[in-house]
């Protein structure tokens, strides 16, 4: 089993140029591959709840966020926040992929003297904008960034993004939020659902039904779509729609979580359970291979010249 | 129910009774907040479907139904974990079962820096100080599965009006042998001493053993150990008799040492018999992750750290000839 954080070979050299769909894919393989690794040491922590937003986060971070490694308090950046802070992995895993820590420090995740804790903390980990961890206060948080920027005169350039998912949309808080973000108008609000309709106790059917959600959002007054949030195409082109609207948006990602890895994947029993050592072998196999094949088609295509990096 | 010999975490009680009060019992219900595995609860989800109800990720709805199935002949038993229990739904708490002298049962697991990994945003280490400070709430953190189990069995009886449980994660050793007859007054002395008394709760009473065990051997200190599963209504005479007796105590319990068994036991020495009681538990500070061992660790809340509390103490400790002042009169 390769527990290196490092995914060989070495991304190619993306010199400024956004990557095409085809190079998110990659991407979000790259980041799978990462929150595998750092839960097999960690032994410890939200594997299947990290993968359900893989796709998202590669999308997000790789493509739509603006933001400056170099600089993470850079003023007019976008902002992330990690709603659903369980699945702080995937968000570590695009954190190291951008050179905010080293990607060695991946592997102290969840150990005492990391700075990567169990959830994400602002005031350790750079790049993590807010503290989360306890459901349903993160769109509420979001509202009061957007405010803010808006007083500094940013809500027209920096983009808020929430990631939520299904506990997020069942506490109360969250409506509050949505209440509030329709409220006050804010125009730059993305919030992101992970509607994988698995939770800690079992199917969201059964444990509480969160029902329609897209149609509760655009109830209290936002523009809502609902998409397959493993379809790459469609998620990019809703966050780059989202950051056109004049109002709070919200994307309903049809999910599965533990995507990409067979043995979890769309399973009930996984949450909050990090993989045995056989479990993880054989989901970075299968990763792997997944890359693997993700790069050779690349390559192919940039030497074709279409579908390479750089392409859409 | 047959009682533990082996390591188990407090939490485990927590549903083995409460399918034993479903049995006994057919106004107990139960409710949990999607933590239904983790707080066991499950197991009377899975024996009593028709009076289990999983609220989902929704704390503080879940304190108001309790509260409207109290208010309506049933006796709530409603479970998460304690930073969610308490922090996520103070003021449902407060006015809907509080103020109201309701008979719900709130069972709040994963109390404490053991819980581990998930680091400060789970760790809850002031639940017993908010609800000690909530008028009429009372509030047991028992020491092991033994006591835990027979804290939710006298749940049902004992007590009317509210009542705050705290369980743990961790699997922790047995300190009583068998499952007590009964909570009695809530202190329990462990070990009988004349030097210095130790007063612990939950996974630190333990470790207070075991710190007793040092002190004896290396240093000739024969501690009191005293088990204090009642943080409240707190069985004032049982504390000041000991303190009587040794002259200096130490409190140690996994939590802030603002608000909860510390300020509980030197409120009551400080009013009837005032002399040094020092204090082991958290800081001012929030928690991190790591194992829940590597967090006791990092906080001190082990035998050692308790040893090292009583020493200090000690070194404070009223000479005999000159008794504690007694308010002052003489
Ligand atoms: C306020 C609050 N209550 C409970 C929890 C414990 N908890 C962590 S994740 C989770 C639910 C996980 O399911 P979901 O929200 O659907 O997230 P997923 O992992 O499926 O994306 C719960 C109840 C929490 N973190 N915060
Ligand atoms: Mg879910």
């Amino acid at each position: 089993m390769h527990l290196t954080p490092v995914p060989d070979p070495e991304p190619p050299a993306l010199a400024g140029k956004e990557p095409s769909i085809a190079g998110l894919e990659r991407y979000a393989t790259i980041l799978r591959i990462n929150c595998v690794r750092m839960l097999a040491v960690a032994k410890s922590g939200h594997l299947d709840s990290s993968l359900s937003a893989a796709d998202i986060v590669a999308a997000l971070y790789h493509r739509e966020l603006r933001h400056d490694p170099a600089d993470p308090g850079w003023p007019e950046r976008d902002r992330f926040v990690l709603c659903k802070g369980h699945a702080a992995p995937i968000q570590y895993a695009a954190l190291a992929e951008h050179g905010y820590f080293p990607r060695q420090d991946l592997m102290g995740l969840r150990k005492v003297g990391s700075h990567l804790q169990g959830h994400p903390d602002m005031n350790r980990t750079p790049g993590v904008e807010v503290s989360t961890g306890s459901l349903g206060q993160g769109l509420s948080t979001c509202v009061g960034i957007c405010l803010a920027l808006r007083l500094d005169g940013l809500d027209g350039t920096a983009q808020v993004f929430g990631v939520l998912s299904d506990g997020d949309c069942q506490e109360g808080e969250t409506w509050e939020g949505a209440a509030a973000a329709a409220h006050y108008e804010v125009p730059n609000l993305t919030a992101i659902v992970d509607y994988n309709h698995l939770q800690t106790d079992g199917t969201t059917e059964e444990v509480m039904d969160t029902g329609d959600v897209r149609a509760k959002f655009e109830a209290f007054g936002w523009d809502s779509v609902e998409i397959d949030g493993h379809d790459m195409g469609a998620i990019v082109e809703a966050l780059r729609r989202s950051r056109t609207l004049r109002k709070p948006a919200a994307i309903v990602c049809q999910t599965k979580k533990g995507r990409g890895v067979s043995l979890m994947e769309d399973r009930f029993g996984f949450h909050g359970k990090p993989p045995s050592q056989e479990q993880a072998t054989e989901a970075l196999e299968e990763l792997e291979a997944r890359l693997a094949e993700q790069e050779e088609a690349l390559q192919a295509g940039a030497a074709s010249g279409e579908g390479g990096d750089g392409g859409s | 129910m047959e009682a533990k010999t082996e390591p188990i975490a407090t939490r485990h009680a927590y549903g083995d009774a409460l399918v034993a009060l479903g049995e006994a019992h057919e106004d107990v219900v139960a409710l949990d907040a999607d933590l239904a595995v983790s707080t066991q609860s499950m197991k009377f989800g899975k024996k009593f479907p028709e009076r289990f109800f999983n609220c989902g990720a929704a704390e503080a709805g879940m304190m108001s139904m309790a509260c409207g199935l109290a208010a309506t002949g049933k006796v709530p038993y409603a479970s998460s974990f304690a930073i969610f229990a308490t922090g996520r739904s103070y003021d449902q708490i407060r006015l809907g079962i509080a103020h109201n002298e309701l008979k719900v049962r709130i069972g709040a697991s994963h109390g404490g820096v053991s819980l581990g990994e998930d680091g400060a945003s789970h760790q809850m280490i002031e639940d017993i100080a908010l609800m000690r400070a909530m008028p009429k709430m009372q509030v047991v953190v028992p020491a092991d599965y033994n006591q835990a189990y027979r804290t939710v069995i006298e749940s049902y009886e004992r007590v009317e009006g509210p009542l705050y449980m705290r369980f743990g994660r961790p699997a922790t050793p047995v300190v009583y042998e068998e499952i007590p007859a009964t909570l009695g007054s809530g202190v329990d002395v462990l070990r009988e001493g004349s030097d210095i008394s130790i007063f612990a709760c939950g996974h630190m009473v333990h470790r207070a053993l075991e710190a007793a065990g040092v002190l004896a051997s290396e240093d000739g200190v024969e501690a009191e150990v005293l088990n204090v599963a009642i943080v409240k209504p707190l069985a004032a005479e049982a504390v000041v008799e000991s303190l009587a007796k040794t002259g200096v105590g130490v409190t140690a319990e996994e939590h802030r040492v603002v608000g909860g068994l510390a300020d509980a036991v030197r409120e009551a020495a400080a009013e009837q018999h005032p002399v040094p009681v020092f204090a082991l538990g958290m800081g001012d500070e929030f928690g991190v992750s790591g194992t829940g061992e590597a967090c006791m660790e990092h906080f001190g809340l082990t035998a050692a750290g308790i040893v090292d509390r009583a020493r200090e103490a000690l070194l404070l400790k009223p000479i005999v000839s000159h008794p504690p002042i007694h308010g002052g009169r003489q």
